[in-house]
């Protein structure tokens, strides 16, 4: 593949992709209908033909790396397969062409949609009622932390202070602090799980919660958690489950009875959206018996005729957060997703996931130093400081070798507790074939890291573009297209 | 690795330079070599009062963003507003035009044991997996 221009830069001037006919209506001057403050003399863009776009996006778009061309290991962010049958119901002129102020009479299958995957959730959660409200993840964490400052204003308590393990993701302490928290860090023990001792130690009248992640980003299950939220539930305070690794206990295992008292789920990753293009996406949450009164409004009913409404005010409520209610799409797919699979289904997505980490890190381990060698969940958390003190070799070269190996690197350099760390969540979609590939290639770098790390220091050696200056790239960011010469418009 | 003679070092990979009155502050070359190429360096503003491990400022790199600790109480006399441009000089002289901050510290005689050069190489031959 070579380098493909910019689009202005293939501009050949008078060249054009469409004919327009000819006007057949009284021509007016421009400058009777738009005030001249919005005119301009000169519109510097590209001219080309039809077929100069259409190869110009279409090579573009073959760089694109995907999950429909390949594997992607990215953990943390369980990039699995969605069925395209979802894609199609999703696409159903029924459900697209829904105006969100429509009457409820005529929308009713809608909120019933709504209500079912609401009601679904809860059952998932082992708690009491859902939201389809929040757009993403972190959303979802700070309505969490909204409704649990909301809690403990209501009843005139001042709980200031909330723990989160240094092993969690970093919208955590963002959320917390958002909510006007102060953020304590728990350390991680000798297991890779929550410190007991550094747990008891952080409790105190001031503890408004704990945010846990179960299984945590080590991969790892909180064997501990029945007694994690008795001792924070005995200090007073609520503990929040990060739900982002919910792909692996899924119909398996409840945090609701775990003890947690709110959860987030991210639809986009467990419940069939694809994602990683920026969304939309759902962060939907679930609440116990102490947090329902702060849900946010709209939320949808079940009336005692079987017909559904909008119920539009609560007294605790929090208010609304979204627009509407959400991304209503990405809960038709999740509706899909669960009708297909059912809760027998949605157990073998959990073990399946379960066994594919463990089958990678299984295959791994007498290359790469795994620092907590038990039994993982859904993923598993690799350190390359065994190729890095030997050979120089970081997790960022075997990330970018594995690019010419034709795979997507894992996630690097997290969590931060784990130096030159590679997260590896294969997914319940991928064959055995895929996984063994994928370990193979991960062998051979390993070789490749003693006898030639040259090789896999400059890697990628495939792709368009190399190596990129990244720190230009966050310092002198630059994503405007500019001709020389040109005058440079004022922002207004 | 740099790790140079006569700096006072702590756990959390900051080094202190001990004048008469002032203390100079920075990151080693250890903690500059993890974090990768530094694009950003947020510090306090002068007369700003620090609590003994408090985060007075936070770096970024490409990789990661870190807190920084505030070793000992104390008053900043002055932070490096250099960095702001020249976030380089973190990655390429840490103990020279890389350093951070200035203060004046406080509450001297209760101040923690320090790592020396040798005890910091030490430690981190042990952290290290």
């Amino acid at each position: 593949m070579k380098e493909e221009p910019l689009i202005f830069e293939k501009s050949v001037p008078g060249r054009t992709g469409a004919t327009i006919p000819t006007c057949d209506v009284p021509e007016q001057p421009i400058r009777d209908l738009l005030p001249g403050v919005q005119l301009r003399e000169a519109l510097p863009l590209p001219e080309l033909s039809e077929l100069d776009v259409v190869r110009h996006y279409t090579r573009l778009s073959h760089r694109n790396y995907a999950i429909d061309l390949g594997f992607y290991p990215l953990g943390s962010c369980t990039m699995k397969y969605n069925p395209k049958a979802h894609e199609a119901i999703a696409r159903l002129p029924g459900l697209t062409r829904l105006h969100p102020m429509q009457d409820v009479a005529q929308v009713q299958g809608a909120l019933a949609l709504i209500y079912a995957v609401e009601g679904a959730l809860a059952e998932i959660a082992g708690l009491e009622a859902a939201t389809i409200q929040p757009a993403a993840g972190a959303h979802g964490e700070l309505l969490s932390m909204m409704m649990i400052r909301a809690h403990y204003q209501s009843h005139g308590m001042e709980r200031t202070v909330v723990l989160i393990p240094d092993s969690a993701h970093g919208t955590n302490p963002a959320s917390a602090a958002r909510c006007g928290f102060t953020v304590r860090s728990l350390p991680t023990d000798s297991r890779g799980l929550t410190d007991m001792q550094a747990l008891k130690a952080g409790l105190s009248e001031q503890t408004a919660a704990l945010m846990l992640t179960n299984p945590n980003t080590l991969g790892l299950f909180e064997s501990e958690v029945l007694e994690i939220c008795r001792l924070v539930h005995e200090a007073g305070g609520l503990v929040y489950c990060d739900g982002a690794n919910m792909n692996a206990i899924v119909g398996k295992a409840r945090p609701g009875d775990m003890g947690f008292d709110v959860m987030h789920f991210n639809l986009h990753k467990t419940f069939s959206t694809p994602h990683g293009g920026g969304g939309p996406g759902c962060g939907a949450i679930a609440v116990g018996k102490t947090l329902a009164p702060y849900l946010p409004m709209p939320r949808v009913t079940r009336l005692s005729t079987g017909s559904y409404d909008w119920i539009r005010v609560g007294d605790h409520s929090v208010g609304r957060i979204h627009t509407f209610y959400g991304a209503f799409l990405v809960a038709v797919r999740a509706y899909a997703y669960l009708r297909t699979l059912g809760f027998e289904g949605l157990r073998e997505v959990a073990e399946t996931a379960v066994l594919n980490a463990n089958y990678v890190r299984a295959r791994l381990a007498s290359h790469y130093h795994i620092p907590y060698p038990e039994r993982c969940m859904h993923e598993v958390v690799l350190s390359t400081s065994k190729q890095r003190s030997k050979n120089g070799v970081k997790a960022l070269d075997i990330s970018k070798r594995l690019m010419d190996y034709g795979f997507h690197p894992p996630t690097n350099y997290f969590p931060l507790i784990v130096p030159e760390a590679m997260m590896i969540e294969p997914t319940e979609t991928e064959s055995k074939e895929t996984l063994d590939a994928f370990c193979d290639a991960m062998i051979a770098i390993a070789e490749e890291a003693e006898t030639d790390p040259e090789l896999v220091k400059n890697a990628p050696h495939s792709t368009v573009v190399g190596r990129l200056d990244e720190t230009a790239a966050v310092k002198q960011l630059d994503v405007r297209w500019r001709n020389v010469g040109d005058t440079v418009p004022t922002d207004s | 690795m740099s790790i140079p003679d006569g700096l006072l070092y702590t756990r959390t990979h900051e080094w202190i330079r001990k004048d008469a009155t002032e203390w100079t502050i920075g990151i080693t070359d250890h903690a500059q070599t993890e974090l990768g190429d530094v694009v950003y360096v947020e510090l306090p503003e002068a007369g700003a009062m620090l609590d003994k491990d408090a985060v007075f400022g936070t770096v970024e790199s490409v990789k990661a963003v870190s807190d920084l600790y505030a070793p000992i109480a104390g008053k900043v006399l002055e932070a490096n507003l250099s960095l702001s441009d020249n976030t380089a000089a973190v990655n390429q002289d840490p103990y020279g035009s890389g350093w951070m901050i200035r203060i004046e510290p406080h509450d001297i005689e209760s101040s923690p044991t320090f790592l020396s050069a040798a005890e910091y190489a030490e430690y981190l031959k042990e952290s290290d997996h």
